[in-house]
């Protein structure tokens, strides 16, 4: 073999690790799209059993119907952030990172790579979960470019945050910390089960500071036409967050943060 | 001259610890250059600077030219590195392995040349095994691969024999000393003396993270290292031979040797005072020799 020079770098390393990251979480596909998908159903059915007939949001839909959207979006949002987080610390601790520092990857490339894998196994689950769903109930579909923009915007979101606690954490309880202590509490307090109306005030004003109720209420607004806040209003704070989660991750990745020592 | 590999100056700490302070050192291009020092000296933390897998608080690290950090694309992609961990993803087989390697330096269609590596390395056997099925030995195989897969120009190989069998080295070192042959610089660190010396045409010493010496491995034997005539004799030396070397068990003495001439006045002597030589040998110089005296320099 002969020695290579390259003065000109080849090409990108983006579609690789893309086409790496998404077949790391196919190969355990039982685990990582099904799984999800079965505990979706369940909520659903316990949930809507329990609730139908207690609970009313939208005078003319049920409560299933009502739920089903927000358990797509949560199982959308837990399992993009997961997948990112996941993967990450999982090659630090392993060591195996190694294999995407060495390369000349540039961190764009590496942000892009783990943010749309997340997005592509978000919004896998979340197809899932709406199908199995629609067995027993049928939401209306009254605006779907809102349900497209937010499922796609709220899965980058989370595979971003996902991709900072993954370069923040140094060992596998630490995510397990951000997943039970930031991520479970902001998706169950966001709205997936009720409407922020039937909360007191002081709660309502409270659920205005968890980015999550914007990214339930918008999604939830693809399908009824209705939302607790305009859309417009959530898709600016999802807009924003992921902006302020990109620009975050841009820096780190520049300085090295907790990657290159 | 371009130089492969060219280090200005480098200092890195860690918190309290110094791991490298202030380091300079050149590898031309297509040489055969041995990294060697004790444990801690700061070979890693050196690697991983070069590599881009840690910052240097100061000073400066190229690659074939090219900045570590301000054109870190470019001194990356000429490049290869093995770790010193024995690390790999357990979602994947051998040749998946290799392929994404390639990918993430942009090269696509590769299969060719993977083929060829998974021949030399003797893993051909091996392609379609899930990396966690690997033995150690093998484990270390693909790692290697791993490094060549974008046919770099610079090769950095961080303890590659560390605990791995005669065989491997050997397919490993005829495989390297080809690729070096064919103008790959390459760039050793191992524990193993005996392998630096027969390999490395120019060596580096490291200790407390600054290079001692930086010499041809020809050179640094001739300037730091001795031979030595190993005598057993019946009988009691004569007070002025006694005098150059300590008495050891069972008649044995050890002659340090400024040169090889001195072996006749010794023999002679012997002779002279009645002696009958048991045993006689010539010790030649080695790397460890070198190695111990100047660690034991730098420490004092």
């Amino acid at each position: 073999m002969k020695p290579q020079s390259r003065e000109n770098a080849g090409g990108s390393g983006f579609p690789m690790l893309f086409y790496k990251e998404l077949l790391r979480f196919w190969r355990v596909a039982a685990q990582t799209v099904t799984a999800p998908v079965l505990t979706a159903l369940l909520y659903l059915l316990i949930f809507s059993h329990v609730l139908e007939g207690h609970v009313r949001v939208h005078p003319d839909h049920s409560y299933a119907a009502f739920l089903a959207p927000g358990l797509v979006m949560m199982s959308m949002l837990q399992n993009a952030f997961a997948n990112s987080a996941s993967s990450l610390i999982q090659s630090k601790v392993t060591g195996n990172l190694v294999f995407v520092l060495l390369p000349p990857i540039t961190h764009v490339e590496f942000l892009g790579a783990y943010v749309l894998a997340a997005v592509v196994r978000g919004l896998t689950v979340g197809a899932g979960v709406l199908a199995v769903t629609l067995l027993f109930a049928v939401p209306p579909l009254a605006a779907p470019a809102w349900i497209v923009g937010f499922a796609v915007l709220g899965a980058a979101l989370m595979g971003a945050v996902g991709l900072l606690a993954g370069i923040w954490a140094e060992k596998f309880d630490h995510i397990a910390a951000f997943q039970n202590f930031f991520i479970l509490p902001a998706t169950f307090l966001s709205g997936v089960f009720y409407s922020i109306h039937s909360l007191p005030p002081f709660w309502q004003k409270v659920s205005h500071f968890n980015p999550f109720f914007f990214m339930i209420d918008g999604f939830r607004h693809g399908f009824f036409g209705q939302s607790d806040v305009s859309p417009w209003l959530s898709l600016g704070v999802v807009a924003g967050c992921l902006a302020l989660a990109v620009g975050t991750l841009l820096v780190m990745l520049e300085r090295g943060y907790k990657l290159r020592g | 001259m371009r130089f492969a590999i060219e280090l200005h100056s480098v200092f890195k700490r860690f918190g309290a610890v110094t791991a490298l302070g202030g380091v300079d050192l050149t590898v031309r291009e297509g040489e055969f250059f041995g990294l060697l020092g004790p444990n801690g000296a700061g070979k890693t933390t050196l690697i991983s600077i070069i590599a881009g897998l840690a910052r240097a608080d100061a000073g400066r690290a190229s690659v074939m030219g090219h900045d570590v950090v301000a054109d870190y694309r470019q001194a990356r992609a000429n490049l290869g590195v093995v770790p010193q961990e024995l690390v790999f993803d357990p979602f994947f087989t051998v040749r998946e392995t290799l392929r994404f390697q390639s990918g993430y330096f942009g090269i696509r269609r590769n299969d060719a040349w993977i083929d060829e590596i998974l021949e030399n390395l003797g893993l051909a056997d091996k392609a379609e095994a899930n990396m966690r099925s690997l033995s150690g030995g093998m484990k270390r195989r693909v790692l290697v691969g791993q490094a060549l897969v974008h046919r770099p120009p610079v090769i950095i190989l961080d303890e590659p024999t560390a605990g791995v069998d005669v065989e491997l080295r050997q397919t490993l070192w005829r495989f390297i000393e080809r690729l070096n042959r064919e103008g790959h610089t390459i760039v050793l660190t191992t524990h193993y003396l005996e392998e630096a010396e027969a390999l490395c045409g120019r060596i580096a010493m490291l200790k407390g993270g600054r290079v001692v010496a930086q010499d041809r491995t020809a050179d640094l034997l001739k300037r730091h290292a001795s031979a030595y005539l190993r005598l057993r004799v019946a009988g009691t030396l004569p007070g002025a031979l006694a005098a150059r070397t300590p008495a050891q068990a069972g008649g044995a003495y050890r002659f340090r040797l400024a040169s090889f001439d001195e072996v006749d006045t010794i023999l002679a002597e012997v002779r002279t005072a009645g002696l009958h030589i048991t045993d006689l040998a010539v010790e030649t110089p080695d790397l460890e020799d070198v190695f111990l005296q100047l660690m034991g320099e730098a420490h004092a």
